[in-house]
């Protein structure tokens, strides 16, 4: 992971891969590289090697819960499974996920040459394995154990060392969070090429915009109870533990005001993704431009006024459990918006259901599911009976899996062609498709029912009458298992033997299409050209002399 | 024969309606419900799975057609119609779930209103200082002490004047403690006679714990250093578990005992029991301190 400064970057690498520009080696990108190309991809596969971990986290998990005793692991060694597990699919693998599109595609997508900053952009990255190996490195103090909310007593109480590494890694992660943030809204508020103004960028750009936001003003608080709870911990002080007087509400307060944030943090690149995606394979333009865009600012808005849901069976007054209830319902509606429109998009289009598209339509299925789970448990009277349980286990893995994990892997198949200059294969990522879908489905669906009628989370021992459910969850993530092997050969296959990919193998109308794949090392031979807008498809068919877009653009990228 | 197309759709409306209006009454996911207030809880949430199941069935039907009907055909490179949106349609989707939601948000004011979570004349009496443990306090809003809010769910408005039996319950790694103030009872159950308001002083001697009952849907945290409240009125005799829903430690999952919702005569005698055995193991204690 961290050979870090190995080899120095070596900008004006010479050599020939048979094309005529610059290319990256291979040894680029285990450097400290400035190009945001390269920190996306770093980004990338850093954040895949991180799922591996969280998802055999989860398949030990999984395992132990086949049956109602704890047998597999210890319950001590449980609760770090799943501490670890959490923090680690959400702080390293679905946070820095989203930062790698973001980092690929921005400059791209507004023409321009890199980010911003591109050093603070490589420093930004080169804190997630740091953060990440010092955050696995835990195991061998005794890892966290206290859930990736680490609520205080508890989190005082269980395993000093682990739990102060827990602090520590967070910091990193949320730090390299707050840079990479800070360079995305300023590249994509200033750096656009002349002619695209803030209504003719892409949505994927609107989406980050929104993040970014949320990123800046969210995770600065979290570090600020990470640092008092690292004084409890540590120092002995007493900001959130009772026993001296402390009170362990504020920092529920302090946690959630980033970690309701974080959630479309973690889920808003995606929305991003999965606007560019359909519209593409629809052959349609996106229903809504303006729609979807202001709905980004509005969810980003609206999440931060929400985030005493997750304490209504906690420290919070009657009074107050109404008004958030008020504002998280309130949520719906943009988020609805958004669920209509990309209907809407497919609705009448050509699709062409590839991998990609299929992963766009698994999304907008499987999100759903959490959208409306999501209203469900905004009202207080029935929160108040499913907080905690699998009921809401399953409710944020429709969210977080079926949404952006779902979106991810749409995004991977739609732009690997423009990252390697290869496609991946179709029929491997249909099997890909098929297997997580059913596997997805089959693992969580269960959990709501297993969440109403009673049984709780974070548990390794649990009441005999669950097991069978349990045991089609547990089977269900053993397909969701499987389902990375068709993916990981799909990879490496294409990337040696992968039909290549040419500027535009879609047919697509934002900028990074124009340029070579994958892109020269400052994106552009010459300055791209906006002669459309990002979805503006269909105008080919009122064309007579059927002069199709590739034609067009390679024609554009031709001129110059 | 060919059926319009708009025929199609009136009775695919008719099918979807009557569908949702099914399966949110007969979903069987929620278990017995074991007080009133916990049927209405479950009447709510019926009402979100008509809703939700409509919405669903809309939604993932929309998506399935498309995928038959809309499909590219091989070899035609043309682009669907250049349609980038239509305000009319766009207000009436931005207005549907609008009103889904402030009639939901009513609903479930309502609900939690009627369940004693908000209680006008206990936030009237804001400021006051209200005597502890005064017996009909449903102080929801307010705190015991008069210093901070109280937490949790307090009588419901009906059942204001009613004469509660108070239980003080005490969360600690891993076991419930239950105290009965007016006989001195003290047990790792919870005894509870049928069809008579309970009201539970609920807090946590190390770390948070969550006091959890499916049965009455009911759930508060035991937050050490701060008192919370459950009242409810128990209205069918049984057994239920009582479910630690906060994670306490290595061993939460077996943070758990039993509800047992009892005859008021089976009630009286499971006190009398107690109060019995506990005296004559005072007594004893008493006793042996003496002896030397
Ligand atoms: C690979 C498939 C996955 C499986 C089988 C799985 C399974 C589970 C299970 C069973 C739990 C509950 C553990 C418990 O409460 O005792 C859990 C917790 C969690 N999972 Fe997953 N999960 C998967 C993927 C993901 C992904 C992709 C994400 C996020 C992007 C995620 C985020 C979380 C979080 C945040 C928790 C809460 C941990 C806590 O309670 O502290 N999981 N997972
Ligand atoms: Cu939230
Ligand atoms: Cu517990």
């Amino acid at each position: 992971m961290s050979t870090a400064t190995e080899t120095k970057e070596n900008p004006v690498s010479q050599n020939g891969h048979g094309s005529s520009h610059k290319q990256r080696k291979w040894q680029d990108y285990f450097t400290f590289s400035t190009d945001h190309k390269v920190i996306g991809i770093q980004y990338l596969v850093t954040s895949f090697f991180f799922y591996f971990i969280g998802g055999f986290l989860a398949e030990i998990v999984r395992t132990e819960l086949a049956t109602p005793d704890p047998d597999l692991v210890q319950p001590e060694m449980y609760n770090q499974m799943f501490t670890m597990h959490g923090t680690i699919m959400l702080f390293l693998w679905i946070i820095p996920a989203g930062a790698a599109f973001a980092n690929y595609l921005i400059p791209l997508m507004i023409g321009a040459e890199d980010m911003a900053f591109p050093r603070l952009n490589a420093v930004a990255f080169w804190m997630i394995p740091v953060g990440g190996v010092l955050l696995i490195s835990s195991f061998f103090v005794g890892a966290p154990q206290a859930g990736w909310t680490s609520y205080p007593p508890l989190s005082l109480m269980s395993g000093k060392w682990g739990e102060e590494i827990w602090i520590m890694s967070l910091l990193i992660l949320g730090t390299s969070s707050i840079l990479g943030a800070l360079n995305f809204g300023i590249t994509i508020l200033t750096m656009r090429i002349p002619e695209m103004d803030l209504n003719s960028m892409p949505l994927f750009c609107w989406s980050m915009l929104a993040t970014s936001a949320l990123v800046l003003i969210g995770t600065p608080v979290l570090a600020a109870a990470l640092i008092l709870l690292s004084f409890d911990l540590i120092a002995g002080t007493s900001f959130f533990n009772p026993v001296g007087g402390g009170d362990p509400i504020i920092y529920q307060h302090m946690f959630w005001f980033y970690s309701h944030p974080a959630v479309y943090i973690m889920v808003m690149p995606f929305f991003g993704v999965i606007s560019e995606v359909i519209p593409v394979h629809a052959r349609k333009p996106i229903f809504g431009y303006r729609a979807i865009a202001y709905s980004s600012l509005a969810i980003a808005f609206l999440g931060l006024i929400v985030w005493a849901h997750h304490m209504f069976t906690s420290g919070t007054p009657g009074w107050l459990r109404m008004f958030f209830m008020a504002t998280t319902m309130l949520i719906a509606v943009p988020t609805g918006i958004k669920i209509f429109s990309w209907c809407a998009t497919i609705w009448g289009g050509k699709i062409e259901l590839n991998s990609a598209m299929l992963f766009g339509i698994g999304f907008i299925s499987s999100f759903l599911i959490g959208g409306l789970s999501g209203v469900m448990v905004a009202a207080v009277p029935f929160d108040i009976h499913v907080h905690d349980t699998y009921f809401i286990v399953a409710h944020f893995h429709y969210v977080l899996f079926g949404g952006s994990v779902f979106a991810l892997f749409a995004g991977l198949y739609h732009w690997f062609g423009k990252m390697t200059g290869r496609m991946l294969n179709e029929t491997w990522g249909r099997i890909h498709f098929a297997l997580t879908f059913i596997g997805f489905n089959m693992t969580f669906l269960p959990m709501h029912q297993l969440g109403l009628l009673g049984m709780n989370r974070r548990i390794a021992l649990y009441d005999p009458q669950f097991q069978s459910l349990n045991q089609v969850c547990t089977i269900g993530s053993y397909i969701l298992a499987v389902s990375t092997l068709p993916l990981v050969i799909n990879v490496l296959w294409s990337l040696i033997k992968g039909k290549k990919a040419g500027r535009n193998p879609w047919r697509a109308l934002t900028l990074e299409w124009q340029t070579t794949s994958p892109p020269a090392i400052e994106n552009f031979e010459s300055e791209p050209v906006l002669w459309a807008g990002p979805y503006e498809y269909g105008i080919d068919s009122e064309n007579e002399d059927e002069e199709d877009v590739e034609d067009m653009l390679t024609e554009v990228s031709a001129q110059s | 024969m060919k059926i319009p197309s708009n025929i199609l759709t009136l009775i695919a409306g008719i099918a979807l309606t009557l569908i949702c209006l099914w399966y949110g009454q007969n979903h069987g996911l929620m278990p017995i419900a074991a007080s009133a207030e916990a049927r209405t809880v479950d009447e709510l949430f019926n009402f979100m799975m008509t809703i939700a199941t409509g919405l669903f069935l809309l939604i993932e039907g929309v998506l399935i057609i498309s995928i038959f009907k809309f499909r590219r055909r091989k070899g035609d490179l043309t682009d669907g119609p250049p349609i980038e949106g239509n305000i009319p349609l766009e207000i009436v989707w931005t207005a549907i779930p609008a009103v889904i939601v402030f009639i939901l948000a009513i609903y479930s004011f309502e609900v939690y209103n009627k369940m004693g979570g908000l209680d006008p004349m206990a936030s009237h009496d804001m400021g006051t200082q209200m005597a502890h443990h005064h017996h009909n306090d449903n102080l929801v809003a307010l705190d015991l002490e008069g210093q901070e809010m109280a937490l949790g769910l307090g009588a419901s408005p009906g059942n204001k004047d009613e004469e509660s039996l108070v239980v003080d319950v005490n969360g600690l790694q891993y076991a419930w403690l239950f105290t009965y103030p007016d006989t001195g009872v003290v047990s790792g159950e919870l005894h509870v006679p049928v069809n008579r308001q309970v009201t539970l002083n609920i807090s946590a001697a190390d770390v948070i714990h969550a006091f959890w009952v499916p049965q009455l849907r009911l759930k508060q945290d035991a937050v050490p250093g701060r008192e919370a409240q459950l009242t409810f009125v128990p209205d069918r005799v049984g057994e239920y578990p009582i479910i630690c829903a906060e994670l306490c430690g290595a061993y939460h999952g077996a943070m758990k005992t039993t509800l047992f919702i009892e005859t008021e005569a089976e009630y009286n005698q499971w006190v009398q029991n107690n109060t019995f055995a506990q005296e004559s193991f005072l007594d004893e204690a008493v006793a042996n301190y003496h002896v030397p």
